[in-house]
């Protein structure tokens, strides 16, 4: 494809400022939607590791704290 | 739990909330003071002229006896939920859709029957024809039980949380398009001079559908909403 | 014969199976969704023809019209999840309805915001008050509704209940919102654009637009189903399963 070809693509027949920013926000949200539960998946563990932590440590010399 | 004692028990879950309703009138008075300020404002934002007045006239009317209602909808339930009354009602041994459906009348009453009385003063303050005011009133009688009763299920639902006068609205308004739809088709059909008596049959029969279903629902979604 | 069905999807339904079995199958999911959107995405921007109507624009089709569907098959698995959810009480059906919600919403966002982008030099209007588009208006409030109940609630399993009864109260308004919107565009009938004719619709637009919704089917499952692990992980902390996965990957 040369350069005049991808300027013709991009310049969707007139169209490219309601094509692209269509595009743009589709992928944008779904980024969005994906990236959500992966930060969130890490904020989880991350707590739930700092609990573990507390209660070993309260439960002294044990290093396998049982569960409740 | 014969026929004559679940009778009793209507009668007197109705008189307990009138009652409780009437020893806080203040409380009856706001939903109906908001509505006349709402309409008062209209003509103010919009300019004096008569006829784009008489042509929202219907709308305005409907979407702020709406807004009023929802405004009174939160406090539905909140003080039975308070003093833990409801949780009475829930292990009661009458029938619970029964009991919330006299709970949803008497707020019918205090809330929307005053909206309803005041309507053709909100609805003459904006030119409304004197011709269109039985079908306003009609549509108002139709709307308002049904929002009521829609109402209701969500604020069951809410039952259990602590701030909720946002998430009512949200909840409320993809329900209420129907009825504000049907309610203002028919005033504005009347007030073309077209028939009216189409969408307010719809209405008629979404209420009596309502009747039915929505105390059930509202039962069940209480049961849901309570149980810790 | 119908013994080992029932046991096999009660195994599925339990949390640590379902986390173990979604983790296998997300990354495929992932990848086949990344794949067909590819080959769609291609068919659809490079090698379909320009509309002889519409010229380029129309290419809005190819992610505006699979957002649409998915907007409402994301809703049909929501209702379908929570009356599972409320008849027999299963807390993956729960979790499933619950992250099904946010997903749904953003497909029904794309779906509002693409339209209007298509519709600016189409219709010469950002919106029009039409049955559909109100619809999926109504639909988006639905889905708001579902999320903000399920997040009022302290206790996640009372609020998932609670917000599942209100999906399926939505499951039943749809319809009556689409009828009543359709009514009352005839009443006003001045206001009205037609927006969708009857067309045909050529093979070289056509196989695009049904790769691009197999791929937004693809990218729901994968979504799905990694919104539903680390739902679970939070879920089930105080359970053994969960402390083991939050002690191996502690390392990080």
């Amino acid at each position: 494809m040369n350069m005049h070809a991808l300027q013709v693509f991009f310049a969707m027949g007139g169209y490219a400022a309601y094509v692209w920013p269509a595009y743009a926000l589709f992928f944008i949200v779904l980024i969005a939607d994906t990236l959500a539960p992966v930060l969130r998946r890490r904020r989880v563990l991350r707590e739930l590791r700092v609990r573990l932590a507390r209660q070993s440590a309260r439960q002294g010399r044990s290093p396998h704290p049982t569960s409740p | 739990m014969n026929r004559a004692g679940t009778a009793t028990a209507c009668a007197a879950m109705l008189r307990r909330d009138l009652t409780l309703a009437w020893r806080r009138r203040g409380d009856i008075t706001m939903p109906v003071l908001y509505a006349l300020i709402v309409t008062m404002l209209f003509p103010f934002a919009l300019g004096p002229e008569d006829t784009l007045l008489q042509r929202i006239a219907g709308g305005v009317v409907l979407v702020t006896v709406l807004l009023a209602m929802l405004l009174a909808l939160d406090a539905m339930f909140s003080s039975d939920i308070e003093d833990g009354s409801l949780e009475q009602l829930v292990i009661a041994p009458q029938p619970l859709a029964l009991m919330l459906g006299m709970k949803i009348l008497a707020h019918w009453i205090t809330t929307a029957l005053p909206l309803i009385v005041i309507a053709p003063l909100l609805a003459g303050m904006l030119h409304l024809p004197t011709a269109v005011m039985p079908v306003l009133l009609l549509a108002l009688l139709l709307a308002t039980p049904l929002l009521s009763l829609l109402g209701a299920v969500l604020v069951a639902l809410t039952a259990g949380t602590r701030r909720s006068g946002m998430l009512l609205a949200l909840m409320l308004l993809p329900l209420c398009v129907p009825a504000v739809i049907f309610a203002a088709g028919a005033v504005a059909a009347a007030q073309q001079g077209l028939p009216w008596a189409a969408p307010l049959a719809w209405l008629g029969s979404a209420l009596v559908l309502a009747i039915v279903l929505a105390p059930l629902a509202c039962a069940a979604a209480l049961r849901i909403a309570l149980d810790a | 014969m119908s013994n080992w069905i029932p046991l096999w999807v009660h195994k599925l339904g339990s949390p640590p199976t379902f986390y173990r079995f979604a983790g296998i199958v997300m990354p495929w999911m992932m990848a086949l969704a990344l794949l067909v959107g590819a080959l769609g995405l291609y068919g659809g921007l490079v090698l379909a023809p320009a509309d002889y109507q519409q010229g380029d624009a129309y290419r809005i089709i190819f992610i505006h019209v699979p957002s649409a569907w998915m907007s409402m098959f994301v809703y049909a698995v929501m209702g379908m999840s929570s009356v599972i959810a409320l008849v027999w009480r299963i807390k993956l059906a729960e979790v499933v309805a619950m992250e099904s919600a946010p997903i749904g919403a953003a497909f029904t966002f794309i779906t509002l915001v693409t339209g209007s982008l298509w519709g600016k030099p189409m219709w010469g209007t950002w919106w029009t008050w039409d049955a559909r588009l109100t619809s999926e208006l109504v639909l988006l409030f639905l889905y708001l509704g579902v999320i903000g109940l399920y997040h009022a609630f302290e206790d996640r399993r009372q609020g998932a209940r609670a917000a599942a009864f209100l999906a399926i109260i939505g499951i039943i308004n749809v319809p009556i919102v689409h009828f009543s919107v359709n009514w009352w565009n005839t009443l006003h009938q001045g206001s009205t654009v037609k927006l969708f004719g009857p067309s045909k619709i050529a093979w070289d637009m056509l196989w695009p637009l049904l790769t691009m919704t197999l791929a937004t089917k693809f990218y729901y499952l994968a979504s799905l189903f990694r919104r539903v692990r680390t739902d679970l992980l939070a879920l089930e902390g105080g359970k053994d399963w969960v402390r083991e996965i939050a002690r191996s990957e502690g390392d990080q």
